[in-house]
Formats: structure tokens, C-alpha cells, sequence
């Protein structure tokens, strides 16, 4: 365990950047994200919940494959080359570290998927833990504890200090990096500071929020429910859910033609949106009720049934924040457990 | 509280069959986010709501439920109604099908990530619409006094700009954009059964912004869709999760579309014609006199 | 150099395009150096496209035991099969796969086979049925019904005609929907024949055909007695990625296009009707 002052965080990271690319959640106006932490960029580790989760950095939200050239009847392609920079992502809150666990149960197992392989190995990921939990969290739902982070090494503010413990290799390497901001710190100087977390967390509006009445082999049941009616009946079928939501893992390929070449490029996708399974000959989903069904019964079920019963949602509570309708997976879980219930 | 006066009058009109169900908004998790919903029993009706988080605008919705049988008490405040009768207009919402409670409204309030009231919306500070424009009844319309700052005051800033500056600042804007169709799915007036921006047939269905021309594309080509159409309700704002100033790009094309063709507010009636739809050979400015005022 | 990711293609060449409907054309490819692209089983699918057109899913119509080249049979029916039906040979395509499971050949040995197929249907079923006669000792009496829309509809009708009719110990059972001029053989749809045919219900069936088609074909397999242990399909949904990744392929907590495209009838049972 180390700790440096709060204050030397900005000249920390550039240091970092003469070795890797540094990402940090970064105020511009009234919107804070992830961002190239650069010079004169405004570090925010106060506000909780960025607008995107970090996932961009591991699955951007475009990017491309191949180029492909033609001559005649010939076609060349030209593979894009796989990530190969090492980058750090600063500040990142525990449920977005379970959201890159989630997705490397996809796109970690086989086959491969060796662009996003490449991005995991390249990334080394600090975590933060949330001093002050929001109104809308509910990760605890999903046994994570934001008083203790995950990743290459965690991360607590208190008071003037920001403690450090690094968690792998990597996270080790990386504080032999910027030993010179760092002094020894001890395990006993964060206790306090986590028990405040969990006691506020155990206070939250959602920490009651339990998955009873989801476990166990009942796939077909939920997928019939007449619950799905009323849940979906305001649903807009934007896809703003799927793209704030840190877990959301579909994508599209397309091709976009530049002039000179084609590029082939894949990018995120929706559920929700009406052409997600649109065939020639038909949809098999044509009506928003289904596809509103889809991306909830997909965190919900069937993702759990393919990955030892892990639910893919982390509790972020970014839905509930963002949804022009106000509704949100929180209330389809209630929903379908009280259904279960009955 | 008018909210009970609404309760009533809903569970009248369902028991007494005189409407199918109820538009309004159901009382959510958090006080400061109720929930656009449909009603059907005077049971569900027990969680109505109506206060100043109520903000979204419900005659999107009425777009599709007007589709199917049966009639729809919808709950409207004053700006809401222009919408309706922009939507009545273009023939996508049913007038038989519907039957319009006007309601009251004293602005709504933005909220933050942690469901805390964070003051008026930006839709609402620079509110001008305190009146309904169309209705079958009204309900609390005495709470309709506020009268917002000047709406173009954003534009006028921004026509002060060089065009440098403001190609810099729209291009900053936009480049915010995850393209996540919010903006677009939440406006009464992007009702296109097929978006361009969804047809596989063309290259205009991307899904993302692939290049930077590509993401300004996306919302110059709405704007200029809705232009004449849009009634400033705002929900373009109010819904972008990166904050683009969505609105903004609105007013700008309202505020032309007035100096060009006279004062003109899209969904006042549903028979004055268009500015855009109805060109006068004598009186109107040929499209070239934009470029010319630079 | 590592393989790369598998959403990168292999480069494939159209060696010929043979018309078989007028809305239908088999396509032979194989890789730049003129051999197979890729081994594979029956039943399992490869990705084509034209970059600048779109790449879809298609499943492969030669049998494994053709190690030369693959055959797909493509029916023009949108934007990338529209195009691919305005090629001429020698032109190149991308390539990637194989995906997806495979029809369990070796559990059917010394079986009796019963395929059933409707229009373009036919093409993963013919990869099964050309595997049994390249194989024909191991397995028992072949059956094949087979129906489209007219006569002009019926795909592969040389192959069919030529060498499966000549098999021995197979019968080929033919028909159309609505009777036209120059066909003497059965008039009538495909379940409606399959009930009149009134085969023993010992055997094997593997069906490939419009889901309508499936539907009534799996009633009167019910109807004569037949368990759905003994019936295998092959499924079709929109597929981008291949591998089970970019989400859109699933029935229920299956994807079509790794956990299919084959299906045992009874494991459609524990699925959500959503295909």
C-alpha cells in the first residue's frame, strides 16, 4: 500500500504519459468522461458516474477491421493492426472493473477476439472506490464492494491523500513508474474510510434490490411473462440504455467506403433498434415489446446461462439516470421477481 | 395539487367507458423520476402522478397508441399541446382517438445523477408556451403564469460568431455525439416511418459516427427535417446524455424560418401552411440570400 | 505470424456460377491458391461478402468429402445476394468460417434416412445427403422429398435427376405446389405429400425448408409416429459476427450461429419461439 498527495495526481499522469497513453475522467463544460488525460485537461475524480463507461477503451464504439482494395476481379485486404500501445485507464469505479469482467466472458473465450485481446493486454486499469455511492446504485445487487476496487491496482481518496495498492503485475509495474510520488502507506489507514463507504451503501434507495425469483432454470417462464406488456410500453426504442450501459456487448460490422478503399469496421450495436435482426425474408422480433424483452432477458438469463450464472449488469445505475422514459432494469428486475414470487 | 383532480377525472372517464386507457405519468423508484405510462384500470390510476418532474412530452407516444382502437385520455401540458397538433397536422395521430386534458404546468426541473433537483430545465427557462392550444378540458390552467427568458437569446450569441468560430463550436458540440437515437426517438416531429438514417439500402444507415463529416450529417439533416416542423418542446436537450445543445441547433432554424417568412410557430393550429411547404414566389427570399448574409 | 482474428477473411475466387432457378445460382469457390478454402462439416455455414456490399451468412451445399472446392447455393433475395448473383467467374470474394455445429453423421450410420426439403432448403441437406452416398455403405435406405413452388423452382434438378434417382436403394419423391405444363410428377405441398407417402417411422429425418413449411412438416412427422429425437433442422437467423459475440443470432440463451445452426427437434422444445 502507498500513498501520494492528492494534488501530485496531475503531474503523476504525465509523467505516465511519456511511458503509455493515460486515460482519466476529464470535465469539459458540465459533461465528464474518459478522456486522453493531455495538458490543461480538467481531472475529475469527484463525480461518480461518467455519461460512457470506460468500455470504450477495450470495445470502442467504432472500429475498424480491414481495408479492403479492388482491381478487376481481385480484392485485396489489408488487416488493421491490433492495439499494441500500452495505456492506462485512471479512476475507474468497481462496477465498471466487473462490466470488463462481464465482457471478457464474451469476448475473451473461444475464439478469441484478438482486437480486444490486444486492448485487454494493453490496458492497465486503476480503480477508485466510491467514497460517496449515488442514489441510483445498486451494485451491491451484484456482491461488488466500491469500498474495495478490483483491477491492476485500487485506489482510495482520503482527505489529501490518494492511497494506492497495487493488485497485479501490471498495477506493480506501473507504481515502480511513479515511485517517486509515492511513500508507504499502510492497509490500516483506509479501514475507516471503507466502513463509511459500506455503511452508506447499505442505506442507498436500491440496496433492498435482490434477484430473487431470477436464479434457477426458468428461462421459458420469464420469457412468456405477461410482465413484458406493461414494462415496455413507453420504451421509445432509442438505444441510449445500450450505449451508456457498461455491460452492453452487441455489435454491428458494416462497411463504409472512403472512395479509394472499403473499410470494414464494427461498432456498437442496439437490440432496441428494429433493424437488429432484420432478414431478408423478415424480423423475427417486430415489435418493440420483443426486442425491449431481448436486451433485458439477455443480462438477465440467457447471459447467465452461458457464463455460470453471471448477471450482466453491474448496477452502475446509469439507465435509471438516462432513460428519456424513466425506465430502466431496476424495474424489471422488480417486476419479474415479484412475478416469480407469486 | 392538481394531481387528484387528474386521478378523478381518468378513473371517471375509464369506468364510465368513455376512453380506453390514460396517458400521464406513473409515480417512479425516485420522486423526481416519474415514468411516461399508460393506464388501464382505475386501480393502476392510484399512481398517477403530475408535478414538476413530469417532463416529458406524451404526444410522442400517442403516435402509436392512437394506432390501435379505442380512445386515449392524454394528459398535455401547454408546450406538449403544440406538438400534438403538429403531429395532428402531418396525419399521424388520430383527433377521434384521443381526448386531450389540459393541464397546468409551472416548468420542469432538471435532476442529477443522484435524482437531486438541480433547477429549471433548459426547455422550461426559456418557456413561451402558457397557453394550450388545443383541448377537450382543462385542469389547473391558473398554475400557468411563468413566462421564460428570451428562447433566442442562445442564437443571437451564436450568429455574433465568426462562421469560423461557430463551424468550431458545432463541430466541438456534435463531436459529443454517441449516436445513440435518444434525440431523435424522444421529437414529435422525427416521425418518418423509415428513418434515412436506418435504411440499409443507402450508405446513410451507419450506425456511428465513422467519420467526423458522418456525425454532422446525422443531426444537420434532422435539423433541416424538422425545420418548420419542430415546435421548440426542448426534448431533444432534456434526453442527450452527452448534453449536446440539441435545442439550440432548433432555434437557429426557428429564428430564420421567422425572420425570412414572418413570425411562424409550428403547431399553434393545424391549418396555417408551413413557411417551408408553401413557397410565395413575390415575398419570399430565394434560398441563395442565406449564403449571402453569410 | 499468429492467426489472425476471425473476423478478418481469407481472400475466396468464384471458379463457376451455375443457374439453377431463375432466382437461384450455385456458386463454386475455393481459396487464391485454387483448393478448398476450409474443411467442414454438414450442415455448417461460411461467411461471404463483397466488401462494399455486405457479407452474410450462407451454408455450405458440397459435402465434406469434397475436398476440392465449396459450393454455395444463393438465392437472390437482397442487397449482397442481389449483387453476388451479377458476378461473373474469376471474380473474388472474402471468405471466413467454418461456423457453427454440423449434422452428426456418424450417429446416423446404418440409419435409414428421410430428407426433407422445400426450395432453397435444399442446399444444407444436400451436404448430408451427397455425404451418404460418398459414404453409401454406412448407411441405410435414403428417402429424399423434396418440393418447390414449381418445377423451374426445384434447385440442384440435374444432380437430382442424374445421380441421386441412379443411387441404389434410394427413392426421390418430387413435388410442386400447383400443377403446370410438362409435369407429370406429384402436385401438392410438401407436408400434405410427406402424409400420403405414409413412410415407416423408424427412420431419420433431417428437414431444411421455409419455417411455414417446417411447421406442418413436423405435424404429420407427428402423425405418423415419429419422435422429435429423430428429427434434425437447420436454422437461419441474422448473423454478423459467426462466433456467438455480436449478440443477434440467439434464440433464448443459444446462438444459431455457434450452438446451431443444427437443431434436434426435441431441443427446440426447451427454446423461446423466437425464430
Amino acid at each position: 500500500m502507498f500513498k501520494m498527495a492528492k494534488k501530485d495526481i496531475p503531474n503523476m499522469l504525465t509523467l505516465l504519459g511519456e511511458s503509455m497513453d493515460v486515460y482519466a475522467p476529464v470535465k469539459k463544460g458540465k459533461l465528464t468522461n474518459f478522456e486522453d488525460f493531455t495538458e490543461g485537461a480538467e481531472l475529475d475524480i469527484d463525480t461518480l458516474k461518467t455519461v460512457k463507461s470506460p468500455k470504450d477503451f477495450f470495445l470502442p464504439q467504432v472500429e475498424n477491421l480491414f481495408s479492403a482494395t479492388s482491381q478487376g476481379k481481385e480484392i485485396n485486404i489489408e488487416a488493421k493492426a491490433l492495439r499494441d500501445k500500452p495505456f492506462v485507464i485512471f479512476g475507474v469505479r468497481s462496477c465498471d472493473v466487473r462490466a470488463m469482467e462481464i465482457l471478457d466472458s464474451v469476448y475473451l473465450s473461444e475464439p478469441v477476439d484478438k482486437f480486444y485481446e490486444a486492448r485487454r493486454e494493453n490496458g492497465i486499469i486503476l480503480s477508485l472506490a466510491c467514497n460517496e455511492p449515488g442514489q441510483t446504485c445498486f451494485c451491491t445487487t451484484f456482491n461488488i464492494d466500491p469500498a474495495h476496487p478490483n483491477a491492476d491496482g485500487a485506489m482510495w481518496v482520503i482527505n489529501d491523500n490518494i492511497y494506492i495498492e497495487a493488485r497485479t503485475e501490471k498495477g506493480e509495474n506501473l507504481v515502480k513508474l511513479i515511485s517517486k510520488f509515492l511513500q508507504e502507506g499502510s492497509k490500516n489507514e483506509i479501514v475507516q474510510s471503507q466502513t463509511a463507504i459500506r455503511e452508506k451503501l447499505n442505506k442507498l434507495p436500491y440496496s433492498d434490490l435482490s434477484l430473487d425469483g431470477l436464479e434457477g432454470n426458468q428461462l421459458l417462464d420469464l420469457f412468456d411473462t405477461p410482465q413484458w406488456e406493461e414494462l415496455h410500453k413507453t420504451c421509445l426504442a432509442c438505444g441510449i440504455c445500450t450505449f451508456i450501459c457498461p455491460t452492453c456487448q452487441c455489435y454491428d460490422i458494416k462497411d463504409y467506403d472512403t472512395g479509394g478503399e472499403v473499410v470494414r469496421y464494427r461498432c456498437w450495436d442496439s437490440c432496441m433498434y428494429s433493424d437488429f435482426t432484420l432478414m431478408a425474408h423478415g424480423n423475427i422480433r417486430n415489435s418493440q415489446k420483443e426486442r425491449f424483452r431481448q436486451r433485458f432477458m439477455h443480462k438477465l438469463v440467457y447471459h447467465p446461462d452461458n457464463n455460470k450464472g453471471e448477471i450482466s449488469c453491474v448496477g452502475c445505475g446509469r439507465c435509471v439516470n438516462k432513460c428519456p422514459s424513466s425506465l430502466n432494469i431496476v424495474k424489471v428486475i422488480k417486476s419479474l421477481a415479484v412475478k416469480c414470487n407469486v | 395539487m392538481i394531481q387528484k383532480q387528474m386521478q378523478e377525472r381518468a378513473k371517471q372517464m375509464l369506468s364510465l367507458g368513455e376512453v380506453t386507457c390514460v396517458l400521464g405519468w406513473k409515480k417512479g423508484d425516485f420522486s423526481t423520476n416519474p415514468q411516461p405510462a399508460v393506464f388501464e384500470s382505475e386501480k393502476d390510476l392510484e399512481d398517477l402522478v403530475y408535478d414538476k418532474y413530469c417532463a416529458a412530452n406524451l404526444s410522442k407516444y400517442l403516435v402509436e397508441l392512437t394506432k390501435k382502437e379505442g380512445k386515449v385520455l392524454v394528459f398535455l401540458k401547454p408546450c406538449d399541446t403544440y406538438s400534438f397538433n403538429q403531429l395532428l397536422k402531418e396525419n399521424l395521430i388520430k383527433k377521434e382517438r384521443s381526448y386531450i386534458i389540459g393541464i397546468g404546468c409551472e416548468g420542469n426541473m432538471q435532476v442529477d445523477d443522484d435524482m437531486q433537483e438541480i433547477g429549471l430545465l433548459e426547455k422550461c427557462q426559456t418557456c413561451t408556451k402558457t397557453a394550450h392550444m388545443v383541448f377537450d378540458e382543462l385542469i389547473g390552467e391558473e398554475l400557468t403564469v411563468r413566462q421564460g427568458d428570451d428562447p433566442f437569446e442562445g442564437v443571437l450569441n451564436l450568429e455574433q460568431m465568426s462562421s469560423d468560430e461557430r463551424y468550431g463550436f458545432w463541430r466541438e458540440e456534435l463531436s459529443k455525439c454517441i449516436r445513440c437515437n435518444a434525440c431523435r426517438n424522444v421529437c414529435p416531429a422525427c416521425n418518418c416511418r423509415k428513418c434515412v438514417f436506418d435504411n440499409n439500402k443507402y450508405d446513410t444507415a451507419q450506425k456511428v459516427n465513422a467519420s467526423s463529416f458522418e456525425e454532422q450529417m446525422f443531426h444537420i439533416i434532422r435539423a433541416y427535417h424538422v425545420a418548420g416542423r419542430c415546435t421548440d418542446c426542448g426534448e431533444c436537450s432534456r434526453v442527450c446524455p452527452q448534453l449536446i445543445d440539441l435545442h439550440l441547433l432548433n432555434r437557429k432554424f426557428i429564428k430564420d424560418i421567422n425572420e425570412f417568412y414572418g413570425e411562424f410557430q409550428a403547431g399553434a393550429d393545424t391549418d396555417t401552411p408551413s413557411p417551408l411547404t408553401d413557397f410565395n414566389i413575390d415575398t419570399d427570399p430565394e434560398p441563395g440570400s442565406v449564403h449571402k448574409r453569410g | 505470424m499468429c492467426k489472425p482474428d476471425s473476423l478478418i477473411p481469407l481472400i475466396g475466387v468464384i471458379t463457376d456460377i451455375k443457374t439453377e432457378t431463375p432466382d437461384v445460382k450455385t456458386f463454386t469457390i475455393v481459396d487464391k491458391e485454387g483448393k478448398k478454402a476450409f474443411d467442414h462439416k454438414s450442415g455448417q455455414c461460411a461467411m461471404i461478402s463483397v466488401p462494399g456490399v455486405g457479407e452474410a451468412m450462407f451454408s455450405i451445399a458440397s459435402a465434406p468429402t469434397n475436398t476440392k472446392f465449396m459450393e454455395f447455393s444463393i438465392k437472390a433475395c437482397g442487397v449482397l445476394t442481389d449483387y453476388l448473383h451479377t458476378l461473373e467467374a474469376g471474380q473474388q470474394v472474402t471468405i471466413r468460417g467454418p461456423y457453427g455445429n454440423s449434422f452428426p453423421n456418424d450417429l446416423f450410420k446404418n440409419k435409414d434416412m428421410l430428407f426433407i426439403a422445400g426450395g432453397i432448403g435444399l442446399a444444407p441437406v444436400r451436404s448430408v445427403i451427397n455425404y451418404v452416398f460418398d459414404k453409401r455403405d454406412d448407411y441405410g435406405k435414403v428417402d429424399i422429398l423434396y418440393g418447390a413452388r414449381s418445377a423451374d423452382d426445384l434447385v440442384f434438378k440435374e444432380e437430382i435427376m442424374g445421380t441421386w434417382t441412379a443411387k441404389e436403394n434410394t427413392h426421390v419423391h418430387l413435388t410442386i405446389d400447383r400443377p403446370q405444363e410438362n409435369w407429370d410428377g406429384h402436385v401438392g405441398f410438401v407436408p400434405a405429400y410427406l402424409g400420403e407417402l405414409n413412410f415407416k417411422n423408424d427412420k431419420t429425418v433431417i428437414v431444411c425448408g421455409p419455417p411455414i413449411m417446417i411447421k406442418f412438416v413436423l405435424e404429420e412427422l407427428d402423425k405418423l409416429g415419429f419422435k422429435k429425437e429423430q428429427i434434425y433442422t437447420t436454422l437461419e437467423l441474422r448473423m454478423k459476427c459467426g462466433i456467438g459475440k455480436c449478440g443477434r443470432c440467439n434464440i433464448g440463451s443459444k446462438y444459431v450461429c455457434k450452438d446451431g445452426p443444427v437443431f434436434r427437434c426435441d431441443e427446440l422444445d426447451d427454446m423461446p419461439e423466437e425464430y
